[in-house]
This record gives structure tokens, C-alpha cells and sequence, in this order.
């Protein structure tokens, strides 16, 4: 008798990569590579998830993220629904809590929330049984999709997920993007190092098994992937660095350099980026860029993720 | 039964523990017109006249617990905690006295606040409840506190509480005032300014949560500081919640060097580490932080030889509201009147601290710290006693907890020891086998 593999499930919620399984890793790539498909449809769009709503709760200021996630619900023909900050009634003194019971008595299927807090999604999942919770990014801790569509990018490049050298360059410490993409790579096992002045590059980062190069030549020898991480600017009273000439003149990562130390690496930048101060603009725009890549499989990977837990709740027809 | 306080009362059966007289053993504990009459072998008592029994085989009996940090809300955050559901707390933890903060609304910086939380302490009548004044304006920082109104009406100590005294000049200043009349510092150690807007320790823990930490470093190096200023000052420092074993070697050398400090550490801090804090636990969230379990360890040490002088619970109650919350806005401080006695005596068990350091550090210790009334099992001492059971199973919950708030990490946890009954000047303030209140306690 032949014992079948217990499906892979997602969910309830997706609060972070800390806590997701390779197998679920590879659950989520493999289905978002079937939406990138539909992506570049004239028609693009499925029915999967026809009378699902799907709200996006964005309590700090986001672009690319409202937006990539607000097309996955539409392209899968969820009606999606956007609350800002500003036109919340957050604004009004309402407490998370309270902002998360009054929107799940509307009986949504997803919200996806982005805010300032870390653990803010955590909270409101223990908060919410009858919704699912997507951490679109919180505080400085995680953002999990993010790490996700990186991955797919990768993946599509390289054509495999693991053994990598990936080095991350840049605001380690402020950024939830490092963050998941630390506990993303070192659960596939790769070898990750951070690039930073020690200030941002903390000590504890080892902890993480993270190795730490405060030089970029010797953090970038033998690289797969690069990741340059946005330099927190309105932040430099908080003495990180001492200005931006001296923080390029150390960090900048140029054609050049990726030429002489890591000659076949891809390069990431999850954005917004600042060119000729964490990356030359000839490598935003360069062959080893995948910043349109990450910008375009972030649909196809919020696409994955909003189907697999509606699914994992019984409810999406696939 | 019910204990009338015209008679003498006979406390037969329990094994008394007399840290100063090095004393762990069985006796009976003979109390008269509300002192200590007599502390000998068991029978000894048993031919007093008229004298009402009260056996207490299998349990231990100490002098009335202490607690120098508890933050009791009233005036002003009355929906926290107000002086009679503290003092409810209080006794029902065993603790015969405690000092209470001047984090209050209006701040207990003049002599009038003093005296209101003094009589709203007697209008409650339960423990003896001991003001602890600012050691600035509004504890600002900015211009002394009337330091000598403050002792006047009541104050057994000074404290900005959650506010260090940031300028070392201010700070230097307090001491040689106070040292005119004795006058203690209690003081909450944070450069703040290195510390920044944290919300737990710093460590790889914070760093994975995405939390800013704060480092022990903020707490040594403010804890370094007022030991060279009480060194050149001759000012007495008592330090608040000690959390790092970096603090414990600090106080160590200082003690050493003959430098008036001394040092409590809470209950919390030597039972749990940050992890306490995983899953973004509000309920773990306090100030200091739960830190490593190094620190731990350490404070732990500290405690045991005495280094760290006693255990205080800094009973710091909030409303659900504030806790149910993202975890860096949350209030931080837990209640801990209830738990001090069972997680003390976890480490007693463990074998980590003996069961008189325990007891010293909870009694005589604390009192020599803040200059309070040697009372207790001294003969002739007003009979402030706490009886304990060291084996009764306690869980904190709604049906349990006595104060207002019900903040604390140990909410629903299967703990072991409780105070049985807590006694001030011989009359049973509570009885837990009744889970009755007397409130007979007519001094503060």
C-alpha cells in the first residue's frame, strides 16, 4: 500500500516566514509559478476567489506592497477592499483591537495588514477566529511576501533555491525584510551574511546564524545574490552612520565591484532604493537586476498566498 | 474560629524562621496586647492562661513581609488599583508593609499627598502602607522635591520611579540633601538616552522580534554612576529591580568599598528570561525587562549572598485596555503582591536560595533598607507575622487575585506556597482559609 504525502497546508494565517515549513516554502513558490502564468495573460484574471473579501488594512505608508496585493485579490476575483491610516478611524483613537473585531464583524476572508508595530499581525491573529491575517509587513520585524517574491525571483534566475551565498548590504538592523529573508534563507539552508558598519550589523546577528563582514569586498566574495537594503536616511540622527558620502563611499554597490567579487550574481532590492547611494544606477538597470522581476512575481506570490489560505479555509474553488 | 485581640494568642505548631538569630526550627510564638511575648520550644506556652490557640503545624511563620516597591494608583488611576484593593493584595500576599511609589496623579512630591495616601491607608486598614515621596518636581528632574516635608509627613524613601534622575548633577545634589536626615534614594536605573524607546531586553531575541531593546548596559552604567555619587556624597542609594549580573558585581565592589547602596530584585526577574516575551506577550512586558538567563542566574546569585539585599514585587497594575494592545505601545509592569511568596519559595526548592535567606530578604532586610521599625518575631516587637504554607497549591486567577488589575505572566499558572494568614500588631488582617479580610490595622 502506498502511503500518499499529507497535502501541504498554509494557514490559518500568515504572520511571518519564522514558522513556515519548507515543504510549505515550496507549496507557495510552485502555486504562485501557476499565477505568474496568468499574469501574463491578456485576461488576467481567475475566479478562484469570486465572493471572497479581502480587506487591506495599510497603517503605515506603503505603495508597492497596497498595491501588488490589491491586484492578487482582483486578478483573483476577490472584492478588495483598502483602509489607509489616514482615512481610518484610527485616527480617531480606535484601538487595533477594536479597528480588527469591527472589521472582522463584516465577515471578510483575509486582512492583510501593514503596520508600524512588530507583532501587530500576531496580536490581531489571536484576536480574529473567523479571519485570516496576512503580515504584510510589521515594525521592523517581518515581511514575509517579500522574502517570498525574492525567493521566486531567484528562482526564475537561477533556477534553484538553494545552495546560495546570499548577502544582504545595507540597514539590516531597521529592516523586516532582512529579517525574514535571514529566517527564509537560513531554513533552506544557505549561507547568509550581512554587510553593514557594526552599529547597524549588531553583534547578535551571529545568533540569527548570520555571518556578519563589516568590509563589502570581503562580504561580497563568491555571492549568488545580493541584496541591497534601503538606507534608512531620515534616520541619521539616530547616529547609525555618520552621513551618506561616507556611507557610499563604503556600501555602494556597483557594477564594478559585482564584476571583480561575485561575477555571477544576481541583485535585489526590495525598494524604494536610493541610486549612487546604496547601488549604482547602472546595476538597478543592469542584466543582473531582478528589481522588475521582484515588483512583478510579488502579484503572483500574493496571488499564492491569499488562494492558499482561503483554501486552507475551505472556501476557494480552485 | 475567630481570634479576640484582648487575649493573649498561642501560634503553636509552625516552624518559625529568625534570620537574624539564625533560627529555622519549631516554636511557639506567644503574642500579648498586640507584641511578641515570647518565642520558645513548643509547650512552652501551653499553661498561659485564657490564651487562644492557633496551630499552624506544617507551616512556617515569619515576621510581616515587606515590600519597598508597590505602585498602589491613587491618587489619580484609580481604575488601576486604588490604597484598599493594594492593601487587599498586599496582605492577602503576606506582606504586613509596603511602600508605595509616587508615580501617582498629582505626583507625591509635597506633604499633602503624603498625608492622603497616609489616611486613605488608614481608612483601609489592612497593612501599614509606607509613602515613598519624588525625589524632583513632578519627577521631572528639573528642581528637588521638598525633601524634608516630604520625611516630615511620612516618607520613608525618595524616587523618580520610572525616571532616573538623569542629570548626574541633580542626582548629586539629592543625596547631599537627603544625607541630612538619612534620607534614601530608591532609584530606577536607565540612561535613557542609551536605552531609547525600547519595548524588551536587547538581545538576539529583540533583534529577531523586530523589538528595540534595551541593553543591561543602561542599566549598569546609571547603576555605576550613583555608586561614585554616593561615594563622594555619603547619600544612601537603594537600587530598584536589579536585572543584570553586570549589576550584581557593580553593587558587589561598591558594598565591598563600604558605599551606602543596597539592592532589590523582583520575583520576575529571577524566574523568568525575555523569552517570557515570545509571541509578542504583552502580559511579560515590564520595566526593566526580562533579560537573559545569565542575568538570571545572576541576580539570582546576588540574592542568595546577599549581595541583592531583598525581594520586592513592584506591584505595577494596569487595565486590560493598556495591555490588549500592539506590544510597543503596551504599559509596561505586572502585579506581583500574590506571586512573590510561591515563586520565591519555587527558588527555595530548587535549592537556588535557602529558606532563610528567603525569609530575610522578605523581612528584616528590606526594613534595614528603608529604615523601617524592626517589628516581628522580636520579643517586645508589635506582632507583625506572617504565617505561611508552603505547600498549598495557588493559581492567580479571578477567583484569588485581590487587586483591581489582573496584569501579570503568571495568570493562570499552578504555583505552589501562599500566605496563610498575615497578622499586624496580633490581629488577623487575613485569613486564607477563610479568604477573609479584618481590617484592624489601625497605623501606617
Amino acid at each position: 500500500m502506498i502511503n500518499k504525502p499529507e497535502p501541504v497546508k498554509i494557514g490559518p494565517h500568515l504572520l511571518g516566514i519564522a514558522g513556515l515549513s519548507l515543504d510549505q516554502v515550496h507549496f507557495i513558490l510552485d502555486t504562485a509559478e501557476q499565477f505568474v502564468e496568468v499574469n501574463t495573460r491578456s485576461v488576467k484574471k481567475v475566479p478562484s476567489l469570486r465572493g471572497k473579501t479581502i480587506i487591506n488594512l495599510f497603517l503605515e505608508a506603503s505603495t508597492r506592497t497596497r498595491t501588488s496585493f490589491e491586484i492578487a485579490a482582483k486578478r483573483l476575483s476577490a472584492d478588495a477592499i483598502n483602509i489607509s491610516a489616514g482615512t481610518s478611524s484610527v485616527t480617531k483613537g480606535e484601538s487595533l483591537m477594536d479597528t480588527a473585531y469591527t472589521l472582522q464583524s463584516m465577515s471578510p476572508d483575509v486582512i492583510i495588514i501593514r503596520h508600524g508595530s512588530s507583532g501587530a499581525p500576531h496580536f490581531i491573529a489571536k484576536l480574529l477566529d473567523k479571519t485570516a491575517v496576512v503580515n504584510a509587513g510589521d515594525g521592523l520585524h517581518e515581511h514575509p511576501t517579500q522574502a517570498l517574491l525574492d525567493l521566486l525571483s531567484i528562482k526564475q534566475r537561477l533556477g534553484r533555491v538553494t545552495p546560495l551565498k546570499l548577502v544582504m548590504v545595507g540597514d539590516v538592523l531597521r529592516s523586516r525584510v532582512a529579517r525574514s529573508n535571514i529566517i527564509l534563507h537560513r531554513l533552506l539552508g544557505n549561507e547568509v551574511t550581512v554587510v553593514a558598519p557594526p552599529t547597524l550589523a549588531m553583534k547578535h546577528f551571529e545568533q540569527l546564524g548570520v555571518r556578519i563582514c563589516h568590509g563589502l569586498n570581503e562580504g561580497l566574495k563568491g555571492a549568488d545574490v545580493v541584496m541591497s537594503l534601503r538606507m534608512k536616511f531620515e534616520y541619521l540622527k539616530d547616529t547609525f552612520i555618520p552621513n551618506l558620502d561616507e556611507y557610499s563611499r563604503l556600501y555602494c554597490l556597483t557594477e564594478e565591484k559585482l564584476k571583480e567579487l561575485a561575477p555571477e550574481s544576481v541583485i535585489l532590492a526590495p525598494g524604494p532604493f536610493y541610486r549612487g547611494v546604496e547601488l549604482s544606477s547602472e546595476l538597478v538597470d543592469g542584466p543582473r537586476s531582478l528589481v522588475g522581476n521582484q515588483v512583478e512575481n510579488g502579484v503572483a506570490v500574493r496571488m499564492a498566498v491569499l488562494f492558499l489560505l482561503s483554501m486552507g479555509r475551505g472556501g476557494a474553488q480552485s | 474560629m475567630n481570634y479576640q485581640s484582648d487575649k493573649p494568642l498561642l501560634i503553636k505548631g509552625g516552624t518559625v524562621v529568625i534570620p537574624s538569630a539564625g533560627l529555622e526550627d519549631k516554636r511557639d510564638v506567644l503574642v500579648v496586647d498586640g507584641q511578641v511575648a515570647g518565642i520558645d520550644r513548643p509547650g512552652s506556652f501551653d499553661s498561659v492562661d485564657g490564651a487562644q490557640t492557633y496551630d499552624i503545624s506544617g507551616k512556617i511563620l515569619t515576621s510581616g513581609l515587606v515590600d519597598l516597591h508597590v505602585h498602589l494608583r491613587e491618587p489619580g488611576q484609580e481604575w488601576k488599583e486604588n490604597i484598599e484593593t493594594g492593601a487587599r493584595a498586599a496582605v492577602a500576599g503576606g506582606f504586613t508593609d509596603v511602600c508605595c511609589m509616587p508615580n501617582t496623579k498629582p505626583t507625591n512630591d509635597n506633604g499633602q499627598i503624603t498625608s492622603f495616601i497616609l489616611q486613605r491607608a488608614r481608612d483601609a486598614g489592612l497593612c501599614r502602607v509606607h509613602p515613598i515621596g519624588a525625589i524632583t518636581h513632578a519627577q521631572k528632574g528639573q528642581e528637588l522635591a521638598p525633601l524634608v516635608e516630604l520625611h516630615e509627613a511620612g516618607c520613608v524613601a525618595f524616587s523618580d520611579d520610572g525616571y532616573p534622575v538623569a542629570s548626574s548633577l541633580m542626582m548629586r545634589r539629592a543625596l547631599e540633601y537627603s544625607s541630612m536626615f538619612g534620607g534614601i534614594l530608591a532609584v530606577h536605573e536607565e540612561d535613557k538616552i542609551l536605552a531609547g524607546d525600547w519595548s524588551m531586553n536587547e538581545s538576539a531575541l529583540s533583534l529577531e522580534m523586530g523589538l528595540r531593546g534595551m541593553p543591561g548596559a543602561a542599566e549598569d552604567i546609571m547603576i555605576g554612576r550613583d555608586i561614585e555619587l554616593a561615594r563622594i556624597t555619603g547619600g544612601r542609594v537603594h537600587f530598584c529591580h536589579v536585572s543584570t549580573r553586570r549589576a550584581v558585581t557593580l553593587i558587589r565592589r561598591a558594598k565591598e568599598d563600604g558605599i551606602q547602596v543596597s539592592a532589590e530584585v523582583l520575583p520576575h526577574n529571577f524566574t523568568l528570561t525575555e523569552s517570557a516575551v515570545r509571541d509578542f506577550n504583552t502580559a511579560a512586558k515590564m520595566s526593566m525587562p526580562l533579560r537573559s538567563d545569565d542575568d538570571v542566574d545572576g541576580v539570582l546569585e546576588g540574592l542568595a549572598q546577599g549581595v541583592i539585599d531583598c525581594i520586592s514585587s513592584d506591584h505595577a497594575p494596569h487595565e486590560a485596555d493598556s495591555k490588549n494592545v500592539e506590544f510597543d505601545k503596551a504599559s509596561f509592569g505586572i502585579i506581583g503582591l500574590q506571586t512573590t511568596i510561591p515563586l520565591t519559595l519555587e527558588k527555595v526548592r530548587q535549592g537556588k536560595l535557602s529558606l532563610m535567606r528567603a525569609i530575610s530578604a522578605l523581612t528584616d532586610d528590606p526594613r534595614r533598607c528603608f529604615g523601617l521599625p524592626m517589628t516581628g518575631l522580636r520579643v517586645g516587637a508589635s506582632a507583625d507575622l506572617t504565617v505561611i504554607d508552603p505547600l498549598q497549591p495557588f493559581v492567580l486567577n479571578k477567583q484569588s487575585n485581590k487587586s483591581r488589575s489582573s496584569n501579570s505572566p503568571f495568570w493562570g499558572c499552578q504555583l505552589t506556597g501562599a500566605a496563610e494568614s498575615t497578622i499586624i500588631a496580633g490581629n488577623f488582617v487575613y485569613r486564607a482559609s477563610s479568604d477573609s479580610f479584618n481590617p484592624s490595622c489601625r497605623t501606617s
